[in-house]
């Protein structure tokens, strides 16, 4: 059928507003209930690592709400260690803040390829009974193979003890890098100490198996098949725990300078 | 067969399934098919959009300008498109995160555009529906099967529960890892279509 130019414009013009209508009405009507998705998710994660829920285990909204009671977010100014006061965790982005030079700066070279940080980064500090910190959880991210992974640390109150690790999201290929996911090879990291006697970093992921904790404190088995990722691994422990990372602030944190 | 919407419905399954047959919509049938779950997910977006693009574009096929068509229809299925990923995000999080770029991907699902192109562009709307629905089954019907087979031998679990202990886990059955790479899938989907070519010979190509 021939149509005057006329009319196909004001045709592609129509649809184009009746299609905008209907993307932007489920955006908008949508969002809040994605929002709280991510919250819970990242919430989830940080419970996770903490090992304050297993991994599988089905949880509500309001189970994660209630062990979240006892987990206090701070923001950590990365430069300077303390913590960073004029940043509301609640509605901080560190993804966000990352992209504007504003609020971030360029990493120095790294093999995470890690390329700007952020002013700040979101820290959480799980409390005991008595309000005391239990547990610091540090955000961390870095290259794998296909692309970055994001995670967190989990830390004992003394700073180099591991207490869990899990990563949230990653490209990583199913059944070879991908087992970054596997409760078991998860299950290999608490009791694992992160840093020598000298306070260097020293947990790595190595070729093939590693001994328990007891004798074998710094080491965690290889993901089979997964060297690529396995140094990554590695490399994203060294860089946050290092001097670019959290150093600082868990320097500070060890001198008992911060009071939550 | 009489009835042309039944046939429309029952015939992409095994007759003329669009993965099968015409081979298309393989790039995703690839990628969401290690696990039953997502492949689960990902048939119900198809056949979620497929059917609402075949019906919204054979509403109005006969006001759509010809010289525009192709992107008129691509316009419909990318809002359609995003609007299940909105959706996904709001009610399957977890699910729509392992899903990742694909559920965007299914605007370049060869199977979408083909069929608004070559039926609902000549069809009415009702029937146009019965199309989008067949085809969305047909598209599943190998998604699901890949998608089960990729996840029992691959990791030894249907839907996330265990079926065959694996070794790692104290079991007795050693996963076999292609099963979840893509080559994995393509071995799958390779053997379907022979399969479905000796039950069904009329299928075979001629050989030129």
């Amino acid at each position: 059928m021939q149509h005057s130019v006329k009319y196909t414009i004001l045709f592609a013009a129509a649809v184009c507003v009746a299609c905008a209508i209907l993307v932007s009405t489920s955006a908008v009507s949508l969002a809040d209930l994605q929002d709280a998705n991510a919250l819970l998710d990242k919430r989830k994660n940080v419970l996770l690592a903490a090992g304050l829920i297993e991994e599988g285990q089905r949880v509500t909204a309001a189970d994660v709400e209630k062990l979240f009671e006892n987990v206090k977010a701070v923001a950590v100014d990365l430069e300077s260690g303390e913590l960073a006061a004029d940043v509301n965790v609640e509605t901080y982005d560190q993804q966000k803040a990352k992209m504007d030079p504003a609020t971030s700066y360029e990493a120095p070279p790294n093999p995470s390829v890690i390329k700007r940080l952020p002013n700040s980064a979101v820290v959480y500090h799980v409390l005991g009974a008595q309000g005391q910190i239990e547990m610091i959880v540090l955000p961390i991210e870095g290259y794998g193979l296909w692309g970055t992974l994001y995670g967190f640390l989990a830390l004992d109150v003394d700073t180099t003890t591991v207490r869990g690790l899990t990563y949230y999201q990653h490209k990583e290929t199913p059944g070879l890098g991908g087992e970054v996911d596997n409760p078991r090879w998860k299950g290999l990291w608490p009791g694992r100490i992160a840093f020598d006697e000298n306070g260097e970093v020293a947990i790595q992921v190595i070729k093939g198996q590693a001994g328990p904790p007891s004798s074998d404190p710094h080491h965690v088995d290889g993901l089979g098949g997964a060297t690529i990722t396995s140094r990554g691994v590695t490399n994203m422990l060294r860089f946050w725990l290092g001097e670019n990372g959290f150093a600082t602030y868990l320097e500070k944190f060890r001198q008992g300078r911060q009071v939550s | 067969m009489a009835n042309p919407s039944t046939k429309a419905v029952l015939d992409p399954l095994f007759e003329n399934n669009p993965i099968a047959l015409q081979v298309l919509g393989i790039c995703s049938a690839l990628a969401v098919t290690t696990k039953l779950e997502t492949s689960i997910v990902m048939c119900a977006a198809v056949i979620f959009v497929l059917t609402l693009s075949n019906f919204s574009i054979s509403l109005i096929r006969d006001s759509i300008p010809s010289s525009i068509r192709i992107i008129v229809q691509l316009t419909i299925i990318a809002s359609l498109v995003i609007v299940a990923d909105q959706l996904l995000k709001a009610y399957l999080y977890e699910i729509s995160k392992q899903l990742s770029v694909f559920v965007g991907l299914i605007i370049t699902n060869c199977i979408i555009m083909g069929r608004a192109e070559a039926f609902a562009m000549q069809n009415g709307p009702a029937l146009s529906v019965a199309d989008g629905l067949g085809n969305g089954f047909g598209y599943s019907v190998v998604l699901l099967i890949t998608g089960a087979i990729r996840e029992l031998f691959g990791a030894g679990k249907l839907m996330g529960y265990t079926v065959l202990p694996v070794v790692t886990e104290g079991g007795w059955y050693n996963p076999n890892g292609i099963m979840l790479t893509s080559a994995g899938a393509f071995f799958i989907i390779g053997f379907l279509i022979w399969g479905l070519r000796v039950w069904k010979p009329d299928q075979i190509e001629e050989e030129g």
